[in-house]
């Protein structure tokens, strides 16, 4: 990484050693004298707690493996037998398992500001799409951990999730036993969770070094989502980050240990204190926290494809296509897609409702099962769409082709993302809630909108925003006091 | 400025509406009494009285058909008591050990390592001394339970004749009770509990809330032993962040202090 010419160290050890590999002079680039935006909010705080709670979690995770029992008759009381008769296992298990939801609480904060300051765009698209793979192999390794205690939560929960597969078409039987180890949850799926969730935090550990190292090729972004310029607008990584990083990480650390040391089981589920029974279902499945919005989109699919929403997704398809193409926006008819929105929307809504008068056995207004009968059927389309969900983070960076990064210069991304915030929050709820009542409709229509903001908000914005001036330097707006939107349009 | 403080109102609103009530509520129940318990808040610590008349309760009346398989007679050191009478309390139990050197299984008294033994040899029996429904290991009830320690006492004492609304669409098979605080409020034990049952030593007077708010309090230690040591630590540790986080802020200020604009 670091070859080529080099500045002796005073110190003959370290000379010596560097000399060798140039590891202090890699150090001293990388994190000494690392030329970063001065214009840092603290939302820039999250990447490096994000890093301590990655060591925190492997840390102690590797000391509560040599006491657990992954053994489906052993693991829950292998469990107890930590909480009370390890030396502090029970401060262990309550750093971990309080860990890893507040490593969630981190990375969603670290996601909203790579989106709401535009992180993702060019050139940094391949560091946001690093950081989405970083997301998706902490979703994984925290479903299979929280499968380990073996209480009924973790058993009901695994059955739930790995049961999605089976809605895959002709091979979901065959995948889904595959996974399990077994016809059912048992043994042999405690066993491979346990390898899995002990290797993965390595595999992130590793994609995290892609993730810093795409990050030392492009910079940092800032605030103000405009280009390092010179030297002025930045400040060496080393005194100044390193310390802002300190107070913030410390920060974070307060709310950490105030859950870990007096609500150390608040962000759980009682039931999980209950040892697994195959034979008992819980009144409630439900995930952890974190998993609530995803799991509300899944379940917002009371229903599926069938011939009418098809049509709808085509025409919605051909009402997009002049986002996607090359057009400017004069050339593009609004009042057009407007209205071709509108037949998509009249679509949608006969498919919607017609398989509602299917489950209820009334009379069909329309034509029959032919019609409202979903070939794609509702569970299929809860775990796409659930996937699809993040999935959609992966192209976000090629949807998105506004010149301007930071919502502070895009009034209208700004409003709509603070709308996703909001949305992902009802969503939690939604997720949280029996799938019943008022709240089947509103997640269906917080899933909407989920949905409508990547899929048409981001490419409509991207034609239609207008471009604000933005100030020429990190520099001069941070003397100038012009951080905030001081903006005439753009003739 | 506006918007972002509308923005945080709003989304102020959503959590208060969504998490005040995230209760995964399986039937209807009646909602929670008040209670306050000493070992609640940060500085929360148990009460020895309370726990050694919680486990005279549990002794006299719960273990009759609960286990309490996770907690070992050493433990008991934690509610005041010293080792002889540890011993003493052990040792009017019996534990099958073995095998001998014979090979016989055999019987011998209960010692301070031996967790609470079990009434019932396995589940199989539990539930057929029960009508079917096994009576759960009290060990980690309280951490089981939404509600905790509050949810215990309130369960404890929440029999009464169901109300003629409830009875009209509803009915009582033998060997299930109605209880305002159970989930779909059928439950299967019966009331375990009456006024006078179990003698206090300590003059607490001996009524039915008094035993279940003494059972539940020992329960709470019984599923938490740790609550006690990991509040005074969690006290420390916050303090030596929250002190480390203000010499970090006053360091960042200083380093900051000659970059201009800021």
């Amino acid at each position: 990484m670091a070859s080529g010419p080099r500045e002796k160290f005073d110190n003959n050890v370290i000379e010596w050693v560097d000399s060798r590999l140039p590891i202090f002079t890699m150090l001293q680039k990388e994190y000494g004298v690392f030329p970063t935006p001065k214009n840092f909010n603290y939302f820039w705080n999250f990447g490096a707690i994000l890093m301590i709670m990655l060591g925190i979690m492997i840390i102690t995770g590797i000391t509560l493996a040599m006491h657990y029992t992954a053994n489906a008759n052993l693991a829950f009381d292998s469990v107890e037998r930590i909480m009370r008769d390890v030396n502090y296992g029970w401060l262990l298990r309550y750093i971990h398992a309080n860990g890893a939801s507040f490593f969630f609480i981190a990375v969603y904060i670290h996601i909203f500001r790579g989106l709401y300051y535009g992180s993702y765009k060019q050139p940094r698209e391949l560091l946001w799409m690093f950081g989405v793979t970083i997301f998706l192999l902490m979703m994984a390794t925290a479903f299979m951990g929280y499968v380990l205690p073996w209480g009924q939560m973790s058993f009901w929960g695994a059955q739930v999730i790995t049961s999605f597969f089976s809605a895959i078409p002709l091979v979901g039987e065959e995948i889904t036993v595959w996974l399990r180890g077994g016809f059912s949850i048992d043994n042999a799926t405690l066993t491979r969770f346990f390898a899995l969730h002990y290797l993965m935090p390595f595999v992130i550990a590793a994609v995290v070094a892609l993730h810093v190292w795409a990050l030392h090729v492009t910079g940092s972004n800032n605030p103000l989502g405009i280009d390092v310029k010179t030297k002025q607008d930045t400040l060496p990584f080393n005194p100044y980050y390193t310390i802002k990083d300190s107070f913030g990480v410390l920060v974070f650390m307060l709310f950490y240990v105030g859950f870990v040391f007096f609500a150390p089981n608040v962000l759980g589920h009682a039931d999980n204190y209950i040892p697994a029974n195959p034979l008992v279902t819980p009144a409630h499945i439900v995930p952890e926290w974190y998993f609530l919005p995803f799991y509300a989109i899944l379940r917002a699919f009371t229903f599926g494809v069938n011939l009418p929403i098809l049509i709808g997704l085509a025409i919605t398809a051909f009402a997009m296509k002049p986002f996607f193409s090359n057009k400017t926006k004069e050339e593009i008819n609004l009042k057009t897609v407007g209205i071709t929105f509108a037949i998509a929307g009249i679509f949608f809504l006969i498919g919607y409702f017609s398989q509602y008068q299917l489950e209820s056995g009334e009379t069909m207004i329309l034509g029959g099962s032919f019609i409202s009968a979903a070939f794609i059927d509702a569970k299929l389309c809860g775990v796409l769409a659930m996937f699809g969900s993040i999935a959609i983070l992966f192209v976000l960076p090629f949807m998105d082709k506004h010149p301007v990064r930071s919502a502070r210069f895009r009034p209208w991304f700004r409003i709509a993302t603070l709308l996703l915030v909001l949305d992902f929050f009802v969503l939690m709820v939604c997720g949280a809630k029996p799938a019943e009542g008022f709240w089947v409709p509103l997640s269906q229509v917080a899933m909407l909108y989920y949905m409508g903001y990547f899929i048409i908000g981001i490419p409509f914005l991207s034609k239609f925003e207008p471009v604000l001036d933005l100030p020429d330097s990190i520099h001069q707006a941070v003397t100038q006091g012009k951080t905030k939107k001081s903006v005439k349009k753009k003739a | 400025m506006k918007l972002t403080k509308t923005f945080c109102t709003v989304l102020a609103v959503v959590g208060l509406i969504g998490f005040s009530n995230l209760s995964y509520a399986a039937g209807e129940a009646e909602e929670l009494p008040d209670m306050s318990w000493e070992f609640e808040g940060p500085f929360g610590h148990y009460d020895k009285a309370a726990l050694q008349r919680g486990l005279q309760v549990y002794r006299n009346v719960c273990s009759a058909c609960h286990s309490l398989k996770r907690v070992r007679f050493r433990n008991l050191e934690a509610l005041g008591y010293d080792e002889s009478q540890i011993k003493a309390i052990a040792a009017e139990y019996t534990v099958t050990d073995g095998p001998n050197d014979e090979g016989e299984m055999f019987d011998r008294p209960a010692r301070p390592s031996d967790a609470f033994p079990s009434p019932y040899a396995n589940d199989k029996q539990a539930a057929y001394a029960n009508n079917g429904a096994i009576p759960p290991d009290l060990s980690l009830i309280t951490k089981a339970r939404a509600g905790g320690a509050t949810y215990t006492a309130a369960l404890l004492h929440g029999y009464e004749d169901p109300p003629a609304e409830w009875a009209e669409k509803n009915q009582l098979l033998p060997g299930q009770y109605y209880n305002k605080y159970m989930a779909g409020h059928v439950i299967a034990m019966p009331p375990p509990l009456a006024e006078g049952q179990v003698a206090y030593e300590d003059g607490t007077e001996t009524t039915v809330e008094q035993y279940s708010r003494d059972v539940a309090h020992f329960l709470n230690w019984a599923a938490e032993p740790e609550l006690e040591e990991r509040k005074r630590m969690g006290v420390k540790v916050f303090l030596f962040l929250l002190a480390f986080a203000g010499i970090m802020f006053a360091v960042k200020k200083r380093v900051w202090s000659d970059i201009k604009g800021k």
